[in-house]
């Protein structure tokens, strides 16, 4: 019988997508009443360079036996070797993350995701507007603006949270106050303590303080609860930034962060890889990217 | 290259052929087709139109697990997979596995698709359609590459096509069944059975324009009316050959911290599909979930890809209890009605 004469390219399994590293959270604080920094090492020194990440990307966390999530860095990449995220408890895989201790291990894959395009960016003024949550992804971004402050024009800095007890980062954010090269306003929906020294009212309010803007050579960046899209939008649109110009990055139910699980599709792109950064044009011509609707009502 | 082989000599061929791998085909069990481990051709039934699930199962198992963990880390576990060869697989089939290799091995490539799939050899065979078959309507009625052999039924002959390397080394593992001399008669055989095919077609649909007729009709109450019917079953993605989203899940072993990720075939007809944490869910809508699935497979993917993903198999008409399918949704959409 003759023999057979296959040459099979049998795979050594080397670059598996979906395979965890081990990281270990060398700290872990509480920034509000349910959300928590988190900042974590590589078990193995290596994986930090190996995990060369732009801001706007994320990274598919997992707790040994519990699960994997995606989680936007909220670290710069201006600043290697570990990396940071902000965390609500609100699911099974961040109660499960909100269970372990500094030193205890978590698998981490990534990063994933188009990101800012920030050499597109640089050169440009920067618009960076953050409800609530949305500061966790535009902290990364805010603070790898401010690490290569020379190569951005005017950047400003628009964050607005529910009550002074909600917000993330309050610290960080009011010293930023301090400094002269960047134009940062700070609002609470409503202050129940008396002790906000800054804005009462919903984001939005603070585009009156915002001054003068050289819309055209602007790159605005959003982030926040749908509700707030609506609003923040038709302010943004208003001062004329270009549509392609207005980025803002997007969450989806991910399984495994390099479009094969499918489960955040939307038409024929998938989130994980095409986005999470989609722009305002995006969002008006692919109809569900930010809810059923919401675009619709907002075109201008 | 095109070679000729006498109907007899397939079964000599396939037993040469179970050197390289388990042999597996098209076997009627309770009255219903589905691909099994066979010895010889003589278990097979190849007059079998589709079997209930698609090729894709051998290539991306309903559930598997794709990392042993403990508290130290992930292991893969690859490597265990037992070298097949697939016999019977029809051009729609074929058609699909194009397809799922374009999502599995693209941009990251999926260690544990292309693994299975480069330990299947894809044999395709000829069929005669029925009255669900409508891969005429999506151009995937024939085949041209992607397999590693195919065989057209010309009644005393066999056409093989050799469609790979791999597949080439199949046929020389038993050169002697195979001729190189065709001629005019065998050509005239082939036109006149490609023809003959083509009448057989009882369903003719026209997809033509689908993707302007999807965003027309992004709003329409058709979606609200098919909704109604539909059970949110999942039956039409676990039986489509383009269907590729899947979940994970870890397992723990019990009273220890060691355990498996395992995968399995998830559906975007299930309400979980794009619920995120906190509660919010993109599609809570049966109608929105509904048009999702026929958005992908008519409008997104040809926009992306120049061609639909729909293969034309007929598994959806055969399958869905409530008679959603993509002959109903498309003639729905066009007609503004949904058939009662």
């Amino acid at each position: 019988m003759k023999k057979l004469c296959v040459v099979l390219d049998e795979k050594e399994v080397q670059d598996n997508p979906f395979k965890p590293e081990m990281w270990r959270i060398v700290r872990r604080y509480p920034l509000t009443y349910d959300t928590n920094f988190f900042q974590a090492r590589p078990v193995d020194a290596d994986d930090a360079l190996r995990f060369d990440y732009k801001p706007g990307q994320f990274a598919m966390l997992s707790v040994v036996g519990e699960g994997e999530a995606p989680f936007c860095m909220s670290s710069t990449p201006s600043r290697p070797g570990m990396l940071e995220f902000c965390i609500r408890n609100v699911g099974t895989l961040t109660s499960s993350l909100f269970g372990l201790k500094e030193n205890q291990t978590i698998g981490v894959r990534g990063p994933y995701g188009n990101g800012f395009p920030m050499e597109k960016m640089e050169g440009k003024d920067i618009l960076i507007v953050a409800g609530g949550m949305g500061a966790a992804p535009l902290r990364s971004i805010l603070l790898n603006i401010l690490d290569n402050r020379d190569k951005f024009g005017n950047v400003s800095y628009l964050h607005g949270a529910r009550t002074p007890a909600d917000m993330l980062f309050r610290e960080e954010f009011v010293q930023l106050k301090e400094r002269d090269d960047l134009n940062c306003l700070l609002s609470v929906d409503k202050d129940d303590t008396g002790n906000w020294r800054f804005k009462v009212g919903v984001v939005t309010t603070l585009f009156k303080d915002l001054g003068p803007i050289d819309a055209k050579n602007t790159y605005a960046v959003v982030c926040g609860p749908p509700v707030m899209y609506k609003f923040v939008m038709q302010e943004v649109v208003k001062l004329g930034v270009p549509k392609h110009q207005i980025l803002m990055t997007l969450e989806r139910r991910m399984k495994c962060g390099v479009g094969k699980c499918g489960h955040c599709a939307i038409e024929y792109l998938y989130t994980c890889i095409d986005g999470p950064v989609f722009s305002w044009w995006d969002v008006i011509h692919m109809k569900e990217l930010i809810g059923r609707g919401a675009s619709d009502q907002i075109i201008a | 290259m095109i070679l000729k082989m006498k109907k007899e000599d397939l079964p000599a061929f396939l037993d040469a052929a179970k050197e390289w791998g388990e042999l597996w085909g098209p076997t009627k069990k309770d009255g219903k087709c589905t691909y099994a481990k066979v010895d010889s051709l003589s278990q097979m039934d190849l007059k079998a139109t589709r079997t209930i699930i698609p090729p894709k199962k051998f290539l991306y198992p309903p559930k598997f697990t794709m990392f042993d963990f403990d508290q130290d880390g992930y292991v893969e576990r690859l490597g265990d997979v037992p070298r097949k060869i697939l016999f019977g697989i029809h051009p729609c089939d074929l058609h699909g596995v194009q397809i799922m290799d374009k999502l599995f091995l693209e941009t990251y490539k999926d260690p544990y698709y292309a693994e299975r799939r480069e330990k299947t050899l894809l044999i395709g065979h000829s069929c005669i359609p029925d009255d669900k078959c409508i891969c005429i309507a999506t151009n995937t009625d024939f085949i041209a590459e992607g397999f590693d052999l195919f065989f057209t039924d010309l009644k005393m002959f066999y056409l093989v096509w050799v469609g790979s390397s791999r597949g080439h080394d199949l046929i020389r593992m038993k050169p002697e069944l195979f001729s190189r001399n065709l001629d005019k008669n065998d050509i005239l055989n082939y036109t006149e059975y490609r023809k003959w095919k083509t009448a057989q077609f009882k369903t003719i649909m026209d997809f033509t324009g689908m993707p302007d007729v999807f965003e027309l009709g992004y709003n329409s109450p058709v979606w609200d009316q098919l909704a109604e019917k539909c059970l949110s079953c999942g039956q039409c993605s676990m039986v489509c050959p383009t269907c590729n989203c899947y979940n994970v899940s870890d397992e723990l072993d019990l009273g220890s911290l060691e355990g498996t990720r395992d995968r399995y075939w998830d559906s975007c007809m299930f309400r979980e599909y794009s619920l995120v944490a906190g509660g919010s869910n993109f599609r809570d809508k049966r109608a929105d979930r509904l048009r999702l699935w026929y958005t992908h497979k008519l409008q997104a993917f040809i926009g992306e890809f120049g061609k639909p993903a729909c293969v034309g198999c007929g598994r959806c008409i055969d399958t869905c209890p409530v008679e959603i399918n993509v002959s109903t949704v498309s003639t729905a959409l066009k007609e503004q009605e949904v058939e009662k």
